[in-house]
Parts: C-alpha cells; structure tokens; sequence
C-alpha cells in the first residue's frame, strides 16, 4: 500500500496532480475499462491488447476462478461451473428470470436474489460481477502504475430498477471500488458521441446490449447533457436472437428437442453455435455449421439471413414499440430527433439498424465504436467528477426511468414520482389510516407503471408505528421519496401530529444489507491480502484528506465570504482533522471528518448561494 | 436566494402565465450547472447535501413551471386561489357532456388511428382552454374564473393520460 501523503498545514499540495479515475461499462456479454489519458478517453487493453473483457467466471476446485477470455472459452466444457450474462439477474428472483430452464445453470432461489450453484459454493450475481469489476480496477492499476484509483463511474442501462442499480453499486463496493456515480449507458454514449462531434439539439440512442435494451431521448446543449424521457426493456437482448437461433437449428433436425432439454454443456454449446451464426449473418446471407452434441452426436445446419431475421422478428418489434412510446412520452415527433445514435453490439446486426432507420425516417448513426462508445462516456464523467476537468465543461441530468410508488388500499399503487422525473428529486405525499384507532401503518415502495401492486416490483417495505390513535381518516402521514443522482431511491414517513418518524434507504428487498457485503469483504473476497481494519482506517484518512483539501479550495475561492472568526473556526476544523488523520484511529478521524463538515455546512450554503446569484446575474446581462 | 423562495423568483423570471419555454430551459440548465452534486463531487459531505438540496429544489420548480397546467395551477395559488380540486368538483354540464362524448369515442376507438385521431382533438381543446387561462391571469386579472379553468384542465390531461395508456397497450399489442 501507498502511504498517504499529508502536506504540512496550509500548504497545498501540488493542485496538478491528477486523479485516476476510470469508467466502466458493465455489460452482459462484454466488459471494459477506460479512462481520459492526455485529455483523451480511451479504452484501456489488458496485457494482449484486447479491451473487451469478456462477462465469464469460471469456478474451478479450490477457490481458484478464470475470468474473461478464457472463462468463456470453457464455456461448452464447463458449463455449470462458467457463469456468463449473470447481468440479467442483478437484483432479481428466480421468479423474474424468463427461460431459467433454457440456461445452462443450477439457480438456487433465495430471498432477495437468486444465485447459482456452482463447484465453488453458491454464487449471487453481485459477487459474479464484483469478479469482473476487481479484474477491470487491476487493469487500470496496471496501466496506471498506482494502487490508488480515484473512483469510478459505473453505468447501469436506463431501464434498471432500484433493486439493480443497488446491486451494481454493492458489486462495485465488493471489488474495492469507490463509486464517484451511476450513469445511464445511453446518457453515457450520448456523452461520448455529443462530445466528439460536437453535436447540439435533440438526439435518440438506441442501445441493445447483450441482456438489455434501452431508448433514451436527449437535449444537447452547451456541454449540457438533458434525458428527455427513456424507456427500453431490461429484459431483452442480444442473448435472446441467440436464443432464437438455438431453437431455429434445433428445429431443423426433428431428432432434436427443443433448448431446454439438452444438458447443461449442450446449451452452453447451442448457444455459442447460434451466437457465431449472428456474427456471420451480418456479413454472409446463409451460414452452414456443424457442430456435435454430448447427448445427441453431431448435426448440421444451415440458417439463412431471412429465416433469422423472420424468427428474430418480434424481439425487434418489441424494441420499437418501446422507441414509439418514448417518443409520445417526452411529446415529440420522429422528425425533431436530429440523429440516432446506434449503441450496443447489437446494434451491428443490419436487421436492427434497417428496422431503426425506417422508423425514424433517416439513416442511423453507425460512426462510433458500439461496444466502446459507453465506457468512454463513463470515463469522461469520471474525470470530470474526480474534479481533473475543466469547470462547467459538462452536466448530466438524467431521469428516472421507472414510476415510484406506495401501496394503498385494495392492492393499487399510488404512484408518487412519475417515470422521466428528473434527478436528483425528493416529492412527499400525504396518506391517512384507514381504521379507528389505528397505531401503525404498512409502507411498501413500489416501482413500476401498472396500477396493481402485483404488477409492480416490490422494492422494500417498513412500518411507521407509535401514531396516537385517532378516527380513521384523521392522522396525517406525510410520505417523502427522494432520488438521489445515481437514481437510488431513500424514503422516510412521518406522522404530521405526532411527529413520530421512520425511514428506510431502499435496499434491504434484495438481500445485501451492509453487514452482509461486510462479511463478505472479511471473507477475504476480492481482498484475500487486506486487513480489514487498515482498509477502514485507509479510507477514513482518503475521506479526511479529501476533505481538509476541498475545504481549502472553498476557502482560497470564496473566503471573503467569511469574518475573521468563521474563518479561523474553520481552520481550527482542517488543522484538528489534519492531527487526527496522521493518528491511527479511524473513528476519531471519522468523527474529525464529520465535525469539519458540519462546521463547514453554513460556509457551503453561503458559497452555492453565490453560485445561483452569479447564474442569474450571467443571464441578465447576455440578456441586455 | 433561499430554498423557500417561490418558483419565478427562483428562476428570475416574471410571475405570470405567458413563459418563454427556451428561456426557461436555459435558466434551469445555468441553475443546475452552479448547484448539481456533480460539481462538488470531489468535495465534502455539507457541500454535497447542500447541493442535492438545491438541484432538488431548482428540478421541482422547473418541472412546476414547464407545464402549463402546473404553471396555472401555482399561480393562482400565488394568488390566494388554491385550486383544491378535491373539494371543487362542480363542473358546467356542458363540460361534464364533452367528457362523456370523449370516453365514450375513447372507448369505441378500435385501432391506433382511432385513438391517435381523438388524442389530436383532446389535444387541441387542450390548447385553446390554456390560452383562456393564460388570458384570464395575465390580461384580466380574474383568478377565480382562472381556477375554475384549471379545474377543467385537470380532469383533460387526466383523460389524455388514459389516451396514451391506451395507445402504449394498442402499440404493444400490434406486434
């Protein structure tokens, strides 16, 4: 490890020294890192020169695990043992999973998620993916010679629920990762795309990945990225043409039973087959392959470009009525959309971009790299937050993509945050009891666009108890969500009257609470050298450093906003936090931490306060 | 400039119902660049909350402003007539006739064209009802008949929500 360094007080450190921060993009099939490097984002390859890391873990015998390349590899060999596309699961049950039969896996159902059985123990998705994202920080740590990135911005489809979003960021915590923010993958493309060729107005990105498929719709202005409404289906990509290919081969031969019966190698070895048939269609119109089965000894078949496109046709009429309803969302006409923008390696197969293009009446934009577009939009968000970019360069304001609600009488939703809400946002509402006398009430969140609870995904629930009793009708519970800019959600109920409170941080639904990923970090997972004690105390003295610097950026900006004893109080702060953090004691350099921040809290809300002043003022004179 | 300053001030804009949706947009985006949490990322836990607290606050008065339904709706509450919808649900007959005819039509419409085609109508009395209002606030100072039109509005977007439902169902479905 590093040591830390501490300049003396009032001296700052060099202020040019940069901050490693990457970008990341997740994805089902294919993963990678990228960063700015000399004002520049780019992808960041592994010792081979490939920057796609592909989304396998192999388990083998003795906690030993292969991940990427030659996972995938092993995929026909091994395939109870290779988990691959375990995106599609993040933050789901069993019961969500469409086709769990036709995967080559054992799925165990638990509570909260579901995981898969494998020689190594029972493996959740989160863990699976933090895999991934521990290999991606080892490659930026190599590339940049340090053991010391910055943070991260992981991007997340549009389309993803609280419950997913939560499990991508406690992936990302598992693989020691700090994260500076989610974004949206399409917000992310948008991103890199807007920037590079400088683009302004209204533009679609259409982005079908391997597992998900998201639209969004944005305003380019200025360095200003706005979401104007989003839709997709996190449910629905590449993964399932090849599905559809699989069962298009099978049928050829009436020998042959359909996906879910084969062996566990078989699919596995199906569904590579079909995958290389996509690949090849893009390109030939008829593909011919032979390929042999453990069960069922060897066959042959031959695809046409027609006869995938016929059976791949739903799967693309879905995406479109999704690009339809987004459209009539944000109040727009396909003529307003400047460009298309094609995201995904999906998006390489020439049904989609013909089906696209004849939506919106234009020829689709086909200029960037679909499978890298993402992480390199991630990576300039990351550097712009690690605070390396020059100010008001860029903003993002995304939505949330998916309403949020509470459960009312009769199992309907009351919806309490509509879908395309712009983040951050915190709205209450006020709900009442339904019987005399009633003391407590049942608050169950909800997100999703029907109107029975059923229908809707169950993010958490919790009880607000202690309401003096009262006639129905009479008590006043105010109800607040509020999502904060990665789209998580935190919600709080009060009692008007009483004053009686509770809250809850939307998490415990899918089954990792903080203990949990605790445990899990002590388990020596993705951190079998580190001790978890100096791993506390190293962030506390990141956080403390971080902060004593901020401080004395503010106070350099705008200390004339302060008297002489604010001031000197506020230095009394940095210097009695500067003392703690070259100690050992992580709680008391946590408590110097937290006591400079509220002691600092007056002094921000007078500098943002400015800020507005000086915003408003801007546009009066540009007005003259 | 305090969190509990109202909307137009807020945005340094006049308070009226005529609004220049451009100029609105670009106030918002030069608000949210000086207070997003994006920008104080890399700085401490007061700034960030006080920061969350601002871009929530900049979001709701803008999402408040942008439509001009809400718009009308806080404007009259600005000036002293809550709309209070619950308690005021007398509406003209003729109105309430217009409703029937149009659920009615929403019901019989068989294919998108059909729905598309009353959504168009809905949309433009939609239109033609707004500028009333924006008449009876700006010009003659009337924000009781205002609110009363603003009553009216509620029950029509409310029905053009029920129109898109049923358009996402019909485009889903077609396939």
């Amino acid at each position: 490890m590093a040591l830390l360094q501490i300049s003396e007080p009032g001296q700052q450190p060099d202020p040019h020294q940069r901050r490693v921060a990457v970008g990341i993009d997740l994805g089902t099939t294919n993963s990678l890192v990228a960063a700015v490097r000399h004002g520049v984002a780019e992808c960041l390859p592994d010792g081979e020169g490939r920057v796609l890391l592909p989304s396998a873990v192999r388990y083998l015998e003795g906690g030993r695990r292969q991940i990427g390349h030659a996972a995938r590899e092993s995929q026909s060999e091994d395939g109870a043992n290779t988990l691959v596309s375990m995106k599609r699961f993040m933050g789901r049950r069993l019961a969500d999973i469409a086709g769990a039969e036709q995967l080559p896996y054992r799925f165990v159902d638990q509570p909260g998620m579901v995981a898969v059985a494998t020689r190594d123990g029972d493996k959740t998705p989160v863990e699976v993916s933090a895999e991934i994202l521990a290999a991606l920080r080892q490659r930026a740590e190599d590339t940049f010679d340090t053991d010391e990135i910055y943070g991260a911005v992981i991007t997340v489809p549009a389309y993803f629920d609280d419950a997913q979003r939560q499990a991508t960021k406690d992936a990302a915590q598992l693989a020691g990762l700090n994260v500076l923010r989610l974004i949206s993958e399409p917000t992310a493309a948008a991103v890199a795309y807007g920037l590079d060729n400088g683009s302004e107005g209204l533009y679609a990105v259409y982005d079908l990945g391997g597992g998900t498929f998201d639209i969004s719709l944005l305003r380019l202005t200025r360095g200003v990225f706005e979401v104007v409404a989003t839709g997709g289906d996190a449910a629905l990509g590449g993964d399932d043409f090849d599905h559809a290919i699989a069962e298009l081969m099978l049928r050829q031969h009436d020998r042959l039973p359909p996906l879910a019966a084969h062996s566990a190698n078989d699919k596995a070895l199906l569904l590579r087959e079909a995958r290389a048939i996509k690949h090849e269609l893009t390109q030939a119109d008829v593909v011919n392959v032979h390929f042999s089965l453990q069960d069922h000894g060897p066959a042959s078949v031959r695809v046409t470009r027609a006869e995938f496109e016929a059976a791949t046709a739903p799967l693309v009429q879905r995406t479109l009525a999704a690009v339809r309803k987004v459209l009539r969302d944000a109040q727009v006409t396909r003529d307003e959309v400047q460009g298309v923008v094609m995201v995904g390696g999906s998006t390489r197969m020439p049904v989609v971009r013909t089906a696209v293009g004849e939506l919106f009446g234009r020829p689709v934009l086909t200029n960037v790299n679909p499978d890298e577009v993402v992480a390199l939009g991630a990576a300039i968000q990351a550097n712009a937050l690690a605070g390396n970019a020059k100010d008001g360069e860029l903003l993002l304001l995304d939505v949330i993509a998916l309403s949020l609600g509470l459960e009312t009488m009769g199992g309907l939703v009351e919806r309490v945050i509509e879908r395309n809400t712009t983040i951050p946002v915190a709205k209450a509402q006020e709900f009442t009891t339904f019987k005399d006398g009633q003391t407590a009430m049942a608050i169950h969140v909800l997100q999703g666009e029907r109107d029975l609870v059923s229908e809707c995904r169950s993010l958490a629930r919790f009880e607000l108890r202690g309401i003096p009793p009262m006639v129905a009708g009479a008590a006043r519970i105010r109800v607040t969500f509020q999502v904060d800019a990665d789209g998580l959600l935190s919600v709080s109920a009060r009692e008007q009257t009483s004053g009686v409170e509770a809250a809850v941080t939307v998490k415990p639904s899918y089954g990792l609470a903080d203990d949990q990923i605790a445990k899990m970090l002590q388990d020596g997972y993705a951190h079998a050298e580190q001790d978890m004690q100096a791993r506390s105390l190293r962030e506390a003295q990141v956080e403390a450093e971080r902060m004593v610097l901020a401080t004395r950026a503010a106070l350099a900006a705008d200390g004339a906003l302060l008297d002489d004893a604010e001031r000197a109080a506020i230095e009394a702060l940095i210097s009695s936090t500067q003392a703690t953090a070259a100690g050992s004691d992580a709680a008391a350099i946590d408590d110097a931490v937290k006591a400079l921040a509220t002691g600092t809290e007056a002094f921000a809300a007078a500098r943002m306060n400015q800020g507005i002043r000086q915003a408003l003022a801007g546009r009066r004179i540009e007005d003259v | 400039m305090n969190l509990s300053d109202d909307d137009y001030t807020l945005f340094g804009l006049p308070q009226q119902q005529a609004l220049d949706a451009a100029e609105l947009d670009a106030r918002r985006r030069d608000l949210q660049a000086q207070v997003h949490p994006d920008r104080f990322a890399s700085e401490g836990a007061a700034a960030q909350r006080v920061a969350m607290q601002w871009a929530v606050r900049i979001n709701e008065a803008w999402q408040r402003l942008k439509d001009p339904l809400s718009r009308a709706a806080y404007l009259c509450e600005l000036r002293g007539v809550p709309i209070d919808a619950e308690r005021n649900t007398a509406m003209p007959a003729a109105f309430l006739m217009q409703q029937m005819e149009w659920r009615e039509e929403l019901d019989a419409a068989a294919d998108l064209a059909a729905v598309e085609a009353l959504d168009h109508a809905v949309a433009q009395h939609q239109k033609a009802l707004l500028q009333t209002v924006a008449q009876l606030l700006d010009q003659q100072g009337d924000v009781a008949a205002a609110a009363q039109q603003v009553r009216a509005l509620m029950f029509v977007a409310r029905f053009r929500k029920d129109i898109q439902r049923r358009l996402d169902a019909l485009d889903a479905n077609s396939n």
